[in-house]
């Protein structure tokens, strides 16, 4: 019996996604090109070898990495959801945290897609499994991001699924088996950046990342990248469903999002102050970063551009009057997404590897490949992200659930977009 | 009381020290290394035998005396102008060349004390004025190193590296610098 | 309430993202050589890290690995795995008040390791330094190319693995394809490493390298003595360093490594730090010894030293 419900609700899940609105088969049908063209970059380099990015011996990590750590930061976010929801059980955000832990599953699905995308060997990623590989833990902090990466995102889909299935089945998913779980999701939400933070942190040979600030900043730097794309999809989702996702819930997310950034921004200033002041050898990389050296300054229009773009955010949502009109609110959001993918993504990567060991500087900036491939893992974690959205917003809005014999899904509105004009009811069945 | 504390204590104190000279005497660690004390009479002592390549002599040029026999050696200090003006002396101050070659055997070198050596053995004559190189060449710390690291080891003379006459290297053209990461395709 | 379905939801509803997941495996099994013998295929996709090889499965490999090479370069490749000698402990000296920059070092050790020519990689860097500034790495110039070395004013310091005690890429290997060994060499199993370059970020002399190509090497420049952990040919995407010419020191009697041998002006010592009769014993009992970047005590094993 359990089965065949299951496959009554994964049938309707199926025709969840096969059939919706125009602008819905455009969107999907855009994210799917640029999948393709992703994976024809990604068997291109499968063919000729990680040459054809710009990664060499002195710059061995590269755009890859900085997305991976840029997105296990916006996973790490849907935390910030929870924790309001489910400890101070604040009830406008209650309702739609399972969004926020969806994301998590997507941004964690693109994070394992850009590891493996980065590795020499994909064909030998089974010696990671321990048992049948070897897993080097619990010394190799590589060897705990597998761990906690993988926890977070089982734990996150068991979740969403969890709750979402026993909407689609009209009945209150069973606090006991939820709240356990979730409370479980706060220490593993910091756990996955801490354990990332540490993976850098750990490396003596690098001193622009063998700081104990990084864990800190990673952190905070976490908690206003993720929610800020929150922010936008909620409006999204307010705009072109009917989920209803009251101000009240977007502007304390806006508020938490201020504490995160002037936290990010103190730390930051904290390490300047400590390079700059001190003024070792080990200034260069942040010279690098900020001001250029010996010539080479590929890097500081970009980190500039983020110091503005965060510090200009950290004031639109500060100030009550700008965060609670959305004109500000969205430009806002738009400028510390970008920010954060900067300063946490290439602004961290690369000036841990320049100038390197022996003081070289070799400057790294993506190839095409490189970037039509990152293109095509963000185009995948986006469709997860509308397939789950498709799934879920029906059943959160009860338009999609069990019928009366128990199996069968009901679909009363196929039409992702809610259109402007009055829609009648429609019943399909399978 | 002063003449008893003198004799027991003066005594034991002398006893003491001379114990304490011999026991020092006896316990202290042999020279490193090599342990070849020549002696005083400048006679050659049995030394460790280092096996070295033949001496790179310019072809034809040796053995010396076939030309030598016939001359008239003349031992004063002079440029050379009739033969071996090929050869620039050019080896610290005050030097020519029966200072190493001897004067009356072309075909040995002879060392501050007048003793004889072979060519074979010319790191004996480096080694009077460079003795911390050639401390270092006996144990293999100095030089070119070829051979088995835990087997036998393969020694060079000096000769070999360094011209006698001009020891100082030359600059050389350096092996072409590796390709810089940008350029890796 | 149906609690076996509950179970089951993650499997279903993963269904599609596995299918993502499992498309990216499944160009990675796609990486695999497909002209060979499917035999020695599968075999060296499920061959286990050198560590955990038994004899005869270490012969077995061995054997694949020189009909394999051999096949390739025309000529009859040996692998051997020879083990560590009891009561080495190899140390390298490197004496700068002698180093001419000269790089001859660099090529014999390409010559004899078999690197990859096209991409070029080299296993030792040379750095030229100001005698003003001293060891100041930010100031260090690796692609001089005057017409003559020794330039003025300069003095060169070569670096290469420096087998440390502490191992900063051992720790890191998320799946322990580097290790130490008994006589102190770091070395790598081609066939284990997964390629995530982390052992690279956290060395810090730069001594690890990536082949970020099919490596291209001549079989007319091809050594044909290999070791297993040390200069056999390397397959795409994997790490390599400098392994102390283990193909030749752990023979009894062993040569010296390639990089000694050629060096013109005898900069380059090696020997067993446990043997107090030893060339290294004594440079650094009597010489000025430094270790680079001390301060990371990674316990180098790599002696940079003044003779004079």
């Amino acid at each position: 019996m359990p089965m065949r419900m299951i496959w009554g609700f994964f049938k309707g899940t199926l025709v969840l996604v096969a059939k919706g609105s125009k602008a819905y088969y455009t969107w999907v049908f855009t994210l799917l090109c640029f999948m393709g063209i992703g994976f024809l970059a990604y068997l291109y380099q499968l063919q000729h070898g990680l040459i054809i990015t710009a990664m060499r011996d002195q710059v061995s990590w590269g755009f890859y990495i900085s997305n991976f750590t840029f997105l296990v930061g916006v996973a790490a976010a849907a935390v910030l959801l929870v924790i309001p929801a489910y400890v101070y059980h604040w009830k406008p955000l209650k309702e739609v945290a399972v969004l926020g832990e969806m994301l998590a599953v997507s941004a964690m699905v693109m994070c394992l897609l850009f590891v493996t995308v980065d590795i020499g060997r994909p064909d030998r990623f089974w010696h990671l499994i321990p048992k049948f590989g070897i897993l080097n833990f619990p010394q190799s902090l590589l060897a705990w991001d597998v761990v906690v990466l993988n926890i977070y995102l089982v734990l996150n889909l068991t979740i969403a699924v969890y709750i979402l299935y026993n909407l689609y089945h009209k009945r209150e998913p069973n606090k006991s088996f939820t709240t356990p779980l979730l409370l479980f999701s706060i220490p593993a939400a910091v756990s996955i950046h801490t354990v990332t933070a540490f993976l850098y942190n750990g490396l003596a040979a690098r001193p622009f990342w063998n700081a104990s600030i990084l864990a800190p900043r990673f952190l905070a730097s976490a908690f206003c990248s993720g929610p800020a794309l929150m922010i936008i999809l909620f409006q999204v989702i307010r705009k072109y469903t009917r989920i209803e996702i009251r101000n009240e819930a977007i502007f304390k997310v806006a508020e938490l999002i201020a504490y995160s950034m002037f936290i990010n921004l103190f730390l930051l200033g904290a390490e300047v102050f400590k390079e700059f002041y001190s003024n070792t050898v080990h200034l260069a990389p942040l010279q690098y970063l900020l001001e250029g050296l010996k010539g080479h300054n590929d890097l500081v229009p970009y980190i500039w551009t983020a110091m503005i773009f965060n510090v200009s955010a950290f004031f639109l949502f500060l100030i009550p009057q700008t965060r609670e009109n959305y004109v500000t609110l969205n430009i806002g959001c738009v400028l510390i997404i970008i920010g954060v993918y900067i300063e946490k993504g290439m602004g961290l990567v690369i000036p841990g590897l320049v100038p390197d060991t022996l003081g070289e500087i070799y400057e790294y900036s993506p190839t095409g490949i490189e970037i039509l491939l990152t293109m095509g893992i963000w185009a995948t974690g986006l469709f997860v992200y509308t397939l789950l959205l498709r799934v879920a917003v029906p059943i959160l809005t009860g338009e999609f659930f069990v019928g009366d014999d128990g199996r069968t899904a009901v679909i009363v509105d196929t039409e992702f977009i809610r259109r402007a004009d009055h829609l009648a009811e429609q019943s399909y069945r399978d | 009381m002063g003449r008893d504390c003198l004799r027991h204590w003066f005594v034991p104190g002398v006893a003491t020290l001379v114990l304490c000279l011999v026991a020092g005497v006896a316990t202290a660690a042999p020279p490193r290394a090599g342990g070849d004390a020549a002696k005083p009479n400048g006679a050659s002592t049995p030394e460790k035998q280092f096996a070295v390549p033949t001496p790179p002599f310019t072809p034809g040029i040796f053995p010396c005396s076939e030309c030598h026999k016939e001359m008239k050696p003349n031992p004063k200090r002079r440029e050379l102008k009739d033969e071996h003006t090929n050869i620039v002396l050019n080896h610290g101050q005050w030097r020519w060349c029966l200072d190493c070659h001897d004067t009356y055997d072309r075909d040995r070198l002879h060392l501050v004390s007048g003793e004889r050596i072979r060519f074979e053995e010319s790191y004996r004559l480096c080694g009077q004025c460079h003795g911390d190189k050639y401390r270092d060449w006996k144990v293999g710390v100095h030089g070119k190193r070829t051979g088995m690291w835990n087997g036998e080891k393969q020694y060079l003379l000096c000769v070999n590296c360094h011209n006698p006459h001009d020891p100082r290297f030359k600059p050389l053209a350096p092996m072409p610098p590796p390709v810089r990461p940008g350029d890796i395709r | 309430m149906p609690t076996q379905g509950k179970r089951d939801e993650p499997a279903f509803r993963m269904s599609r993202r596995k299918m993502m997941k499992g498309v990216a495996a499944v160009l990675g099994a796609m990486a695999l050589p497909a002209k060979d013998a499917p035999a020695s295929v599968w075999e060296s996709f499920f061959q286990k890290n050198f560590r955990e090889l038994s004899p005869d499965d270490l012969k077995g490999v061995l054997a694949r690995l020189e009909k394999e090479y051999s096949e390739k370069y025309k000529k009859a490749v040996k692998v051997r795995a020879t083990p560590p000698v009891e009561g080495i402990l190899y140390g390298y000296g490197l004496d700068l008040s002698r180093c001419i920059g000269c790089r001859r070092c660099v090529y014999a050790c390409v010559g004899e390791n078999n690197q990859s020519r096209d991409p070029q990689i080299h296993w030792i860097r040379v750095l030229q330094l100001n005698k003003e500034r001293g060891v100041d790495l930010e100031d260090a110039e690796q692609y001089y190319n005057p017409a003559k070395v020794p330039e003025k004013g300069h003095f060169y310091m070569p670096v290469q693995c420096q087998q440390c005690e502490y191992p900063p890429c051992v720790k890191v290997c998320p799946v322990q394809a580097t290790w130490k060994e008994r006589d102190g060499i770091t070395v790598v199993d081609y066939n284990w490493c997964i390629g995530c370059r982390y052992c690279m970020a956290a060395c810090p002399y730069g001594a690890r390298h990536f082949n970020w190509k099919k490596p291209g090497l001549p079989s007319a420049e091809m050594n044909p003595e290999t070791h297993y952990l040390g200069n056999r040919p390397r397959p795409v995407g994997v790490v390599e360093k400098c392994t102390f010419c283990i193909q030749r020191v752990r023979n009894i009697p062993g040569r010296y490594t390639a990089c000694v041998e050629i060096c013109p002006v005898g900069a380059r010592k090696f020997g067993n730090l446990l043997d107090p009769e030893s060339e290294m014993r004594y440079i650094i009992e009597n010489k000025r010894v430094f270790i680079l970047k001390e301060d990371l005590n990674t316990r180098p094993k790599f002696f940079y030293f003044y003779a004079t």
